[in-house]
């Protein structure tokens, strides 16, 4: 099947171009060639790149690529999305990873997070804190309101880098298959909060991804981002607008809309994600997901969990925008 | 039980037709009656062999005389149009749809007879929209957001055929949901809109497409109709690949509209008769859809032997497109690339 077909991760990787691996002093330090019979042009950065790249454009020019169900399109998400979204990771986020050994090395989880920063650019981050710091380099499939697939190119993009509709058959479908599945159960109410409320937690929709977990036995592994708040302080509402636009808020920034398109530029906060132990859902009463209080307590448990730990984070962190030279 | 006398209901169409074709050859059955307002095109009627043609009108009561007086046990309705490939008359589809469905289904209930009804319906009883879950289940509910159209139709013959089922328990009812058919012969929206040398789409929008390939549906078609396989069946090959992707694989050059000026655009090709597009088959290439095939698999027993991609392919390379850049010259610069590399 294509979700299968879209798992093998090892393939992928060693379509990846060296270069990334292998920095110019690495060359330096180890000057005798592993493999004397392969002339040490052969790992010749440029021309791999170049192939790569080449590579790439036949295989999008001619179709030749595999889209799963969900329309998640990995050869796209790793050339193109997952680097550029990288770029804004590392440079301007500066983003710190903690946890990452709570993230299951195969197999489903259920990645619960808390949502905020007026604009769902947290989600992202985390898909690539994941990626890049798992040992098999997972991708995180998101779930994400409807409204994200009802705009265009927004919504084509979030199927391609396989994010799908956040709604129980979704969730259970990706977890049965052995996904990395992440949730913002906040949802609206937690991105479009008020700056004066940050850091904290809004409720936790109706704990349909507790049942999710429960009806895959996928664990739950909580997940706290700071920093995300900061990104585009969301002063007031337009509500007029935001009705007038089908839009669940308009946000007023300090830049936004002051200064226009460039108002729409993120403020580089400084973040941390950090993942936490997972909650076992396994072992449980059977059909535990009939059970309202038992998945209203799981629920909480989630919830406080996450808050508990953004306010050891933000006790931790100084100033919300330090500079890469003064942190650490 | 094996059928002995079947009736296949628009034998003038692609899989009505040739599944009386198939049906003809199979020497279990005893007789195969096709029936249609129109006769099928010669070279069909050649290959449906002893198949006899009956020229009737559902909608007319006269179908409940040919049941009862035919003994026919098997009744196979084909006729069913989700989407018409060019343009039609739409309240005239309409009716040959639903009441045509409602006439045979009362007709099949008066004839004690009748112990099978095979029902060729439509994936686009789920419609397809953005709040829509990715990937949908026999069990899902067909709660239509996009009231109108042929999926509309669909949606109401599946609910006679539920009702008939209710009536006459000892009827085994099989309803079959297939997805869009693709194939080198067959003339459907999708293989009219692949084959136009500039696809219009919708900017910033790449619909999930699911296909069966027509050999397949055929197949499946005749294994409900020879086995005793009651209840519904999702339809499709494995596999999805995108409007993009397929345009691509086509060689076809997307031009892309905003999504408020589609509905111009749609008229533009309907008018030069060229793509009927309905409101419902725009929101398909929006959004897309797939279905989950597991019932098919398990309890019908059938895999597709096409997936969607390779169906798609053999249409491409059944229809002779091709494609506007050659994928064989870029590999070739490629491995250009790499060597120089490797040399240095």
């Amino acid at each position: 099947m294509a979700m299968q077909e879209a798992q093998v991760i090892p393939l992928r990787a060693a379509r990846r171009p060296i270069p990334a691996q292998v920095r110019p002093d690495e060359h330096i330090a180890e000057p005798t060639p592993l493999r004397p019979d392969v002339p040490p042009s052969q790992v010749d950065g440029l021309s791999q790149r170049l192939a790569g790249a080449v590579g790439f454009l036949r295989r999008r020019i001619a179709g030749d690529y595999t889209v799963d169900e969900f329309g998640f399109d990995q050869d796209l998400t790793d050339a193109v999305l997952y680097p550029a979204l990288r770029l804004m990771y590392e440079r301007w986020f500066r983003v710190e990873v903690s946890g990452v050994e709570h993230l299951p090395a195969d197999g489903a989880a259920l990645v619960v997070s808390n949502h905020s920063g007026t604009v769902p650019i947290d989600a992202l981050m985390t898909a690539i804190a994941v990626h890049d710091n798992h040992p098999t380099q997972r991708h995180l499939r998101m779930l994400g309101a409807d409204l994200v697939f009802q705009l265009p190119l927004i919504g084509e993009l979030a199927r391609k880098s396989g994010q799908t509709l956040a709604c129980n058959p979704d969730a259970e479908r990706l977890l049965s298959s052995g996904e990395l599945v992440g949730v913002w159960p906040e949802g609206f109410k937690g991105i479009g909060k008020p700056f004066r409320d940050r850091y904290k937690l809004q409720r936790f929709g109706r704990g349909g991804f507790v049942s999710a977990a429960l009806r895959t036995g996928a664990p739950i592994v909580p997940c706290s981002v700071v920093g995300a708040e900061e990104i585009y302080p969301k002063l007031a509402d337009l509500k007029p607008l935001a009705r007038l636009l089908g839009l669940p808020y308009f946000p007023v920034t300090p830049l936004f809309p002051l200064l226009g398109p460039l108002g729409a530029i993120p403020l580089p906060s400084k973040w941390h994600i950090e993942f936490g132990e997972p909650i076992s859902t396994e072992g449980l009463a059977p059909l535990a997901e009939e059970d309202p209080m038992l998945v209203f307590n799981l629920t909480d448990q989630v919830r406080e969990n996450i808050q508990q730990s953004l306010y050891r984070l933000l006790a931790k962190r100084g100033s919300s925008f330090r500079l890469p030279g003064i942190s650490q | 039980m094996t059928p002995s006398v079947v009736l296949v209901t628009g034998v003038g169409g692609y899989l009505g037709g040739n599944l009386a074709a198939r049906l003809a050859r199979d020497p279990n059955v005893e007789r195969v009656l096709g029936v249609d307002t129109a006769p099928p095109p010669k070279d069909l009627l050649r290959r449906m062999g002893r198949a006899e043609f009956v020229r009737a009108d559902i909608r007319n009561p006269l179908i409940a005389k040919v049941i009862s007086s035919a003994k026919v046990d098997t009744v196979v309705h084909a006729s069913t149009t989700a989407h018409p490939a060019g343009p039609a008359r739409r309240t005239l589809l309409k009716e040959m749809n639903v009441i045509g469905t409602m006439q045979l289904l009362a007709a099949c209930q008066r004839s004690p007879q009748v112990r099978k009804l095979v029902v060729k319906s439509t994936a686009a009883v789920y419609g397809s929209s953005a709040r829509a879950p990715a990937v949908f289940t026999e069990d899902g509910d067909l709660r239509q957001e996009n009231g109108h159209g042929y999926a509309r139709d669909a949606v109401e013959i599946e609910g006679y055929v539920r009702g008939f089922a209710r009536r006459r328990p000892d009827v085994t009812v099989s309803t079959l949901r297939l997805t869009n058919l693709i194939g080198p012969h067959v003339d459907t929206v999708l293989t009219r809109y692949f084959a136009l040398p500039a696809a219009p789409t919708v900017l910033g929008y790449d619909a999930r497409i699911q296909l069966l390939h027509s050999e397949d549906a055929l197949a499946i078609m005749e294994r409900a109709t020879v086995e005793d396989l009651p209840g519904v069946f999702n339809a499709g090959g494995d596999g999805v690949i995108t409007v993009s992707q397929a345009l691509r694989r086509a060689g076809r050059l997307p031009v892309p509209f905003p999504k408020m000026a589609i509905p111009a655009a749609a008229g533009l090709f309907r008018g030069a008769r060229l793509v009927d597009f309905s409101p419902d088959q725009m929101r398909f290439l929006n959004y897309g859809r797939v279905v989950d095939t597991t019932r098919l698999k398990t309890s019908f027993g059938f895999t597709p032997r096409w997936t969607t991609r390779s169906a798609f392919d053999d249409y491409v390379a059944g229809r002779g497109l091709r494609p506007v850049v050659d994928g064989a010259w870029l590999a070739g610069v490629e491995r250009r690339v790499l060597d120089s590399g490797a040399r240095g």
